[in-house]
């Protein structure tokens, strides 16, 4: 089900304004895959071309290859609405429906095509999916229930359901735990360990320990000064950029230097 | 809130700068006066204009049948007048709010940017033409344009009630009375529903588009549950302009007040504001006295309509919460 991403040469624009410049990388199957640095460097930016979110806000575009399953998914024949249900996203803040209930925000994915579900077939879908997302016990005596009454890192399980709902190929989560309590961090980075047996997984984070806890690869993104577009520093294994990185940015980076 | 309002004088103590303090305790004061002078005067003149439709018209209740238009009691004249008066603003209704979502849905959320603007704007003008005008246009122009499709109406739908009644020759029927009604207030209820379409949460919106919804899937998911209350307040809206509309459907309609669901013969039902336009030149005190009594049982009706209206967009907003 998992599936890698090619990403070559690519430039992301807002505007005339370059965001990102010349990023090359792969990112595996079935891994978690972490990109940090700096704020402002386009991390969200790159992560949402990953499922061509990126050109949805007016003037946005995106140059270069993106190889999705042996296909381009930037090439003039890809429909962007079938990328995305390949290629599910968790946002910074929660963003559950706020008039559905919980039940009805998990399927919202597979009613999207004017899908037709059996009773039988939805009940298994939201259980296999709230239990994929470690949220079935605290919630399956609720499930009528509105989305939003849920607490913030339960509401942000919920996103995760009702992203792998759709069973994508990859998941990609844009600082999911910045506004979440411990508790609740700990809770998503687990949910993130046993996620990645079945997803590929690529998580933007502003904390490097998390990066370092939950990820296999990570990706260092830095500015080269203020006003020029970011760019992708080093590329390996998350042990290698936090024990012996090859390059001396990122050493300093993680060791607190700057940024 | 209101300690935040009271908390400045603490933080600056009027001995340091009383020059400072004493304008704008000054400008304050002057305003807190302009504002509250404003809310009493309309409430003022809209209990002085209750009281004179009230005293003037008491005595229409109850005339001498003659004055009744040919109906017997003031009783049996308000109610054809009241089915006439809702039964055209419903007509347009049932055109313009399908028409005015769309329009403002193609502004908000499906016009590139360069044509969305100049599309609003051309919408916003046609709230800015007289209903004198409208009227004109959809007596002389407009109802003999569209006769011909009174026709069709008759002959193939002719089982319906609406399309029973012999097809008008000229064209001033309810049909054409409820599309210059829905022209006039499509700008409203347009206008109303783009700025809540255009406010949708963008958190909600890129929810949808990132489970792979297409873009009518997004303004359903996300889109149209966000406005609904919203939506609702500018149809009613839509409905108090329509239900007040003179001269438009006056100049459009040959009417008389009978109750009738035929929307494209030559008898037609008639509104009460189109009563009262026609009507008023007559010299009787006690034809004035009916008129007024159907101005207050039309401005009592529109009270009601707006106060159904805000209560129904109350308890949705409740239930939001
Ligand atoms: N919607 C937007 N329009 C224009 N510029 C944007 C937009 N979003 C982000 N940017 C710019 O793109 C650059 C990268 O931003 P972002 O990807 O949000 O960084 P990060 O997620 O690493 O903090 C920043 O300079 C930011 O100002
Ligand atoms: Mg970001």
């Amino acid at each position: 089900m998992a599936t890698s991403i090619d990403v070559s040469d690519v430039n992301i624009y807002y505007g005339d304004f370059k965001a990102v410049e010349g990023v090359n990388m792969t990112i595996k199957a079935r891994s978690v895959t972490a990109f940090i640095g700096p704020s402002g460097c386009g991390k969200s930016t790159f992560l949402r071309t990953l499922n061509r979110m990126h050109e949805v806000i007016p003037g946005a575009r995106v140059e270069g290859k993106i190889v999705l399953q042996g296909q381009d998914m930037y090439a003039p024949s890809v429909d962007p609405v079938a990328v995305r249900r390949q290629v599910g996203m968790v946002f910074q803040r929660a963003n559950p429906f706020p008039t559905m209930s919980i039940y009805e925000n998990v399927l919202a994915g597979n009613r999207l095509n004017n899908k037709r579900l059996k009773k039988s077939e939805a009940d298994t879908i939201v259980e296999r999916s709230l239990k994929g997302a470690n949220l079935w016990n605290e919630v399956k005596d609720r499930l009528n229930k509105p989305g939003m009454g849920l607490s913030g890192g339960q509401q942000q399980r919920l996103c995760i359901a009702r992203a792998i709902a759709v069973q994508p190929q990859v998941l990609l989560m844009d600082e999911p735990c910045s506004a979440l309590d411990p508790i609740s961090t700990s809770a998503i980075e687990d949910l993130i360990h046993e996620l990645k047996s079945t997803y590929t997984i690529v998580i933007v984070t502003h904390n490097m320990q998390q990066a370092a806890r939950v990820s296999d690869e990570t990706g260092f993104f830095n500015l080269k000064a203020t006003g020029e577009p970011g760019h992708l520093v080093e590329f390996n294994s998350t042990e290698k950029m936090f024990t012996n990185p090859d390059n001396e940015a990122t050493e300093a980076y993680i060791s607190g230097r700057f940024g | 809130m209101s300690t935040s309002l009271d908390s400045p004088p603490e933080l600056m103590p009027p001995e340091d700068e009383p020059q400072l303090e004493g304008h704008s305790t000054f400008g304050d004061r002057f305003f807190r006066f302009l504002a509250t002078s404003a809310g009493v005067a309309i409430m003022v003149a809209l209990a002085l204009v209750f009281l004179f439709l009230g005293l003037e018209g008491f005595p229409g209740f109850d005339v001498d049948p003659s004055n009744y238009d040919g109906k017997g009691s003031f009783g049996s004249l308000v109610l054809a007048l009241l089915f006439g008066t809702t039964y055209a603003a419903i007509i347009a209704l049932i055109i313009a709010v399908p028409f005015a979502i769309g329009v403002a849905l193609f502004i908000s959320h499906y016009a590139p940017r360069w044509l969305s603007k100049p599309t609003a704007y051309v919408i916003d003008l046609l709230a800015a033409v007289p209903s004198v005008v409208f009227g004109l246009w959809g007596g002389l122009a407009f109802g003999p344009y569209i006769q011909p499709a009174h026709v069709w109406l008759h002959e193939h739908l002719s089982w319906l009630p609406f399309f029973s009644p012999t097809p008008s020759a000229t064209g001033r029927t309810m049909l054409t009375a409820g599309f210059v009604l829905a022209i006039m207030i499509l700008p409203i209820i347009t206008s109303l529903c783009r700025e809540i379409f255009a406010q949708t949460p963008r958190l909600h919106e890129e929810a949808a588009l990132a489970l792979g919804a297409t873009r009518w899937e997004t303004v359903r998911y996300a889109v149209f549950p966000y406005a609904r209350s919203g939506m609702v307040s500018a149809v009613m809206l839509g409905l108090g302009r329509a239900l007040g509309e003179t001269m438009a459907v006056s100049m459009v309609l040959s009417s008389a007040p009978i109750i009738t669901l035929g929307i494209i013969g030559s008898e037609n039902s008639r509104t009460i504001a189109a009563h009262i336009a026609q009507n008023y030149k007559e010299t009787t005190p006690d034809k004035v006295a009916v008129l007024i009594a159907c101005g207050l049982v039309l401005f009592a009706f529109t009270f009601a309509v707006n106060a159904l209206a805000r209560y129904i967009v109350q308890r949705g907003e409740r239930s939001h919460a």
